[in-house]
């Protein structure tokens, strides 16, 4: 079975995994704009909204009201004006509305709310900005005024969602839209975070995705025998970490897993080991490498890049990409908040890892776990993390916070559980109750 | 001098010779032929020896160059270009091989354009008209077209035959783009004339041509851009696949441009000027020369299908049954025609369907064969039998066992770590469905899984099979060694400790 309910303190260990979490939250404190509710992206100067990072701020919030570190009435003050500013944000088809029937863009100016950058309308973020939401819906449940149109405007916000349109006429969801170009080409394909979406938008009482599409989607699925290790594959970690954010799949299958005698909860640990195996046997020879120093996932990096090591090796290094296992692209580029958000699958290799992050690169969770560092890139300077990132991003820190306290009391996880939208979207995907995984 | 060759070319007049010959008299007709070859590439070729060997009269007529596109312009130039490009890449990474510094390593391009064109006269004569003369097939040179279900007419001969075989292959699609025809551009057929090196070449297509020579042409020292309209290269492949392609092309210094179509092209101040659209990104690029590679188009018009009852359609080519029959009984179509895969092996393996169906009362059935194909960039990306989402459309359980080419020592050896090997079975059976194979030599290592299935031999007994040590096949063995591995439950696994244990006494 695995090791459940750690908590933190019951590490033997110098570093501060207490602090870490608290450092997680109080990112989406530092980086909200109070006035609309909305998060930046990164802790970059001048960093737009990202709504997948408010989405998470909305769950991160409800971590900090139980830990502690914010009181309710702040995270529903919070969480309100993000929801009114959500409600009552232009939607539409101008180019620079806030959304457009129900879904939001990618980006918006943390001032106005209005659109940047020419940026798609994106289901995926949507879908996680709608989970922070309903979050907040199960969360504030005190017959106040506050949390009663907390619950009001979730419950309208994830209804006017139009996941049929979406969908298109395909049984496939889009990844994104543009106001002038339509619907972005790329839908999902293969075994990815869009489980959130998908779950969210066959939930949906008024504009549901089509029950088909998710057999669509899931036919797409790759069922593979990796390093003696049988998964769902997906080669970037963050992707079997997300949907879980919300979503407690232990013990429960649709008709893939239950054919395959396993669960996504176990999936993710398997994905989690594949990640310490693929660093064990670092295929590359990328510095810093081994049993407790992993974590290969999409993010930033040291930018696009060449160099040259001595010995000859010329090293391509990359910017912002979906880096994965096995196959890359991988240059070096370690994510420690990737690692930490696997902590509920597999905490008998994390806490290792983030002890081995604490001694060998102290650097990376000096002010929270750093989004990535790169040992192998040469900055110049000594010292063994090599490139670290300059910024911390909403998109790492939430994971780190919800699983942390979904490992220790299994908040967000519980909370969820009563939530319609996600019931109704299990049980439309087909997820029962499953007899296990046959391999834990 | 044939418009698809270098006119004054040594090594092109060479090729001529075999293929066109300059004084190549027809023979007289005879009173009836066994079977009329329509097409002298790869399916015609075949088709023609075979059923000679086998004592037909047979004819063939040929209304461009025997060899057809795979000798010509398709799959023996690209690959002697292919072979040059990546030894100028192994010299700029050279370091991975040497432990010292880059040598340097700029490409001379008309000196591999020349060995192109020389290896291809060379490997010509196996195709050459002569050669099918000396093997008793009467070969016409011209343009054929049916007169009736029984006769062909070419150069002013009619040919009386019991069967026919329509084999006259595809070309390249001419692309939907304002005003490339004034602007000009090359294809696969004229792509191989060039002698200078194009200083900016934009590729239009990332299917397997196109992305093959955007890698050569970008290793040979043209600046590339490629331009593929939809999210992924190779669109029937592996995601996986297709993504490390992507990277090696980039790793290689090509722009790639995905999602991104071509929407006109004008010729102004001596240069092309290329109008990209990636949904509302709009940006006009210069470059001295655009390839096109966006598809195939069957070469049926001017056959008079018509008048032999044959239907067939401007895209699809002649429409066949499972028996490579066509609509009228006694003739027949094999190769690019006629098929969906346009590979010059499947033209290959029609042709010999077709002799057997045709001429001694066969029914080997086209959906019976397996079919391996190989994009050839670097790596190379080869595939056999069901993709994962076909499996699960059809109602079986699959599992897929992987092997990083990492995990064979010959491929860290020879720096060649980047790909996989996946070979998808049966769930709860070792019988092979299916393989995708990414690596430097994929194109080799499949036809081992293609034989695996044909033969009907499972997982289980590949991993039996001594491989030689080290080779990077060997990743194979090791997706069965993975398999052997699945089959030891924790029962099997508790009685192997049990039965050691008492052995120890």
């Amino acid at each position: 079975m695995v090791p459940r309910g750690h908590d933190l303190d019951t590490l033997p260990a110098v570093m501060d995994l207490e602090q870490l979490e608290r450092n997680a939250v109080g990112y989406f404190l530092r980086a909200g704009n109070p006035a609309n509710g909305l998060i930046a992206d990164s802790s970059r100067e001048g960093a737009p909204c990202s709504i997948a990072a408010t989405g998470l701020g909305l769950s991160a919030f409800i971590v900090g009201v139980e830990r502690g570190y914010l009181t309710r009435r702040e995270a529903a003050e919070r969480t309100l004006a993000a929801l009114r500013f959500f409600r009552d944000s232009p939607q539409g088809e101008e180019p620079d509305a806030t959304g457009y029937r129900g879904f939001y863009y990618h980006f918006l100016d943390l001032a106005t709310g209005r659109r940047i950058w020419d940026c798609e309308l994106s289901m995926i973020d949507t879908a996680i900005l709608i989970a922070g939401i309903l979050s907040g819906g199960c969360y504030f449940s005190a017959p106040d005024d506050d949390e009663r149109e907390i619950r009001e405007i979730s419950k309208f916000l994830y209804e006017r969602i139009d996941w049929a349109w979406a969908a298109r006429d395909l049984a496939v969801v889009s990844m994104g839209w543009k106001p002038k170009a339509g619907f972005i080409s790329y839908s999902w394909e293969g075994y990815s975070e869009a489980l959130l979406l998908y779950l969210l938008g066959l939930g949906s009482p008024t504009h549901p995705l089509p029950a088909e599409s998710y057999r669509a989607w899931t036919t797409t699925y790759q069922w593979e025998n990796l390093y003696d290790i049988e998964l769902l594959f997906a080669g970037p970690l963050f992707i079997h970490q997300l949907s879980h954010l919300w979503i407690d799949f232990r013990g429960i299958q649709d008709e893939l897993m239950r054919d395959m005698r396993s669960d996504y909860f176990e999936n993710s640990r398997r994905a989690t080991r594949v990640q310490q195996q693929y660093a064990l046997r670092n295929p590359k020879g990328f510095k810093g490498y081994g049993e407790n120093c992993w974590g290969v996932t999409a993010g930033p990096g040291p930018g696009f890049v060449s160099q040259r090591e001595k010995g000859g090796i010329a090293r391509q290094f990359y910017g912002y990409v979906a880096r994965g296992v096995p196959f890359g692209p991988d240059d070096g580029t370690l994510a420690p908040w990737a690692v930490a958000a696997s902590l509920p699958f597999a905490p008998e290799i994390v806490l290792p890892a983030l002890q081995h992050f604490q001694d060998a690169y102290p650097q990376v969770v000096k002010d929270g776990l750093l989004t990535s560092f790169n040992p192998t890139f040469d900055t110049g300077e000594t010292g063994p993390a090599g490139w670290l990132s300059p910024e911390h991003y909403g998109l790492d820190q939430g994971p780190v916070a919800i699983m942390f306290e979904n490992h220790r009391s299994g908040l967000l996880w519980n909370l969820m559980r009563e939530c319609p939208a996600l019931v109704r979207g299990l049980a439309r995907a087909g997820f029962r109750k499953g007899g296990g995984s046959s391999m834990r | 001098m044939n418009p698809t060759l270098l006119p004054g070319d040594a090594h092109d007049a060479d090729l001529l010779a075999h293929v066109r010959p300059p004084d190549w008299v027809n023979p007289v007709p005879a009173r009836c032929y066994n079977l009329v070859v329509l097409g002298g590439g790869t399916a015609g070729l075949v088709t023609a020896v075979g059923a000679a060997g086998l004592g037909a009269k047979v004819a063939l007529v040929e209304k461009n160059l025997m060899g057809g596109d795979c000798l010509n312009f398709g799959c023996v130039p690209s690959k002697a270009l292919l072979r040059s490009a990546r030894f100028y890449a192994d010299v700029a990474f050279s370091g991975k091989f040497t432990g010292g510094d880059p040598l340097p390593s700029e490409a001379d391009f008309a000196a591999a354009m020349e060995r192109m064109r020389r290896l291809r006269a060379q490997l010509a004569r196996r195709d050459s008209a002569q050669r099918l003369r000396d093997l008793g097939v009467d070969v016409f040179l011209g343009t054929a077209a049916f007169v009736d279900p029984r006769h062909v007419e070419v150069a002013g001969a009619k040919l009386a035959f019991k069967k026919a075989v329509i084999a006259t292959g595809s070309r390249a699609a001419q692309p939907a783009i304002e005003g490339i025809e004034e602007a000009g551009y090359l294809t696969n057929e004229t792509v191989f004339n060039l002698t200078v090196r194009p200083r900016r070449l934009l590729v239009i297509g990332g299917g397997p041509l196109g992305s093959e020579l955007a890698q050569a042409f970008c290793r040979l020292g043209s600046q590339v851009i490629i331009a593929h309209q939809t999210p992924y290269f190779l669109p029937d492949e592996e995601r996986d696949a297709a993504e490390i392609l992507a990277y090696s092309l980039r790793r290689d210094g090509i722009d790639v441009r995905l999602n991104t179509e071509v929407k006109s092209v004008v010729r102004q101040d001596g240069e092309k000027r290329a109008r990209l659209v990636n949904y509302d990104q709009d940006e006009t690029i210069a470059v001295d020369e655009i390839l096109v590679g966006v598809g195939r188009a069957p070469n049926v018009e001017g056959l008079n299908l018509e008048a032999a009852g044959v239907e067939y359609d401007l895209k699809h080519g002649v429409r066949v049954n499972d028996f490579l029959q066509t609509t009228r009984p006694g003739i027949y179509a094999a190769g690019d025609v006629a098929l969906a895969q346009k590979y010059t092996h499947m033209a290959d393996a029609t042709a010999r369907l077709v002799i057997q169906n045709a001429l001694f009362l066969g029914r080997k059935r086209l959906s019976s064969l397996v079919v391996p194909w190989c994009t050839y960039t670097d790596p190379e990306i080869a595939h056999v039998g069901i993709y994962v989402d076909e499996a699960r459309e059809r109602g079986f359980r699959m599992k897929t066992f992987t092997v990083p080419m990492s995990e064979s020592d010959r491929a860290v050896l020879d720096g060649d770590e980047e790909g996989f090997v996946k070979i998808h079975v049966r769930e709860g059976t070792d019988t092979i469905l299916g393989a995708t194979i990414v690596a430097r030599h994929a194109g080799e290592m499949i036809n081992e899984i293609s034989l695996a299935m044909v033969a009907g031999i499972g997982l289980k007994t590949v991993s039996q099979v001594i491989h030689s040590y080290p080779t990077q096949a060997e990743a194979i063995r090791k997706a069965g060694d993975a398999y052997i591995r699945t089959r030891l439950t924790p029962f099997l696994a508790s009685l192997s400790r049990r039965w050691l244990a008492w052995s120890r006494g």
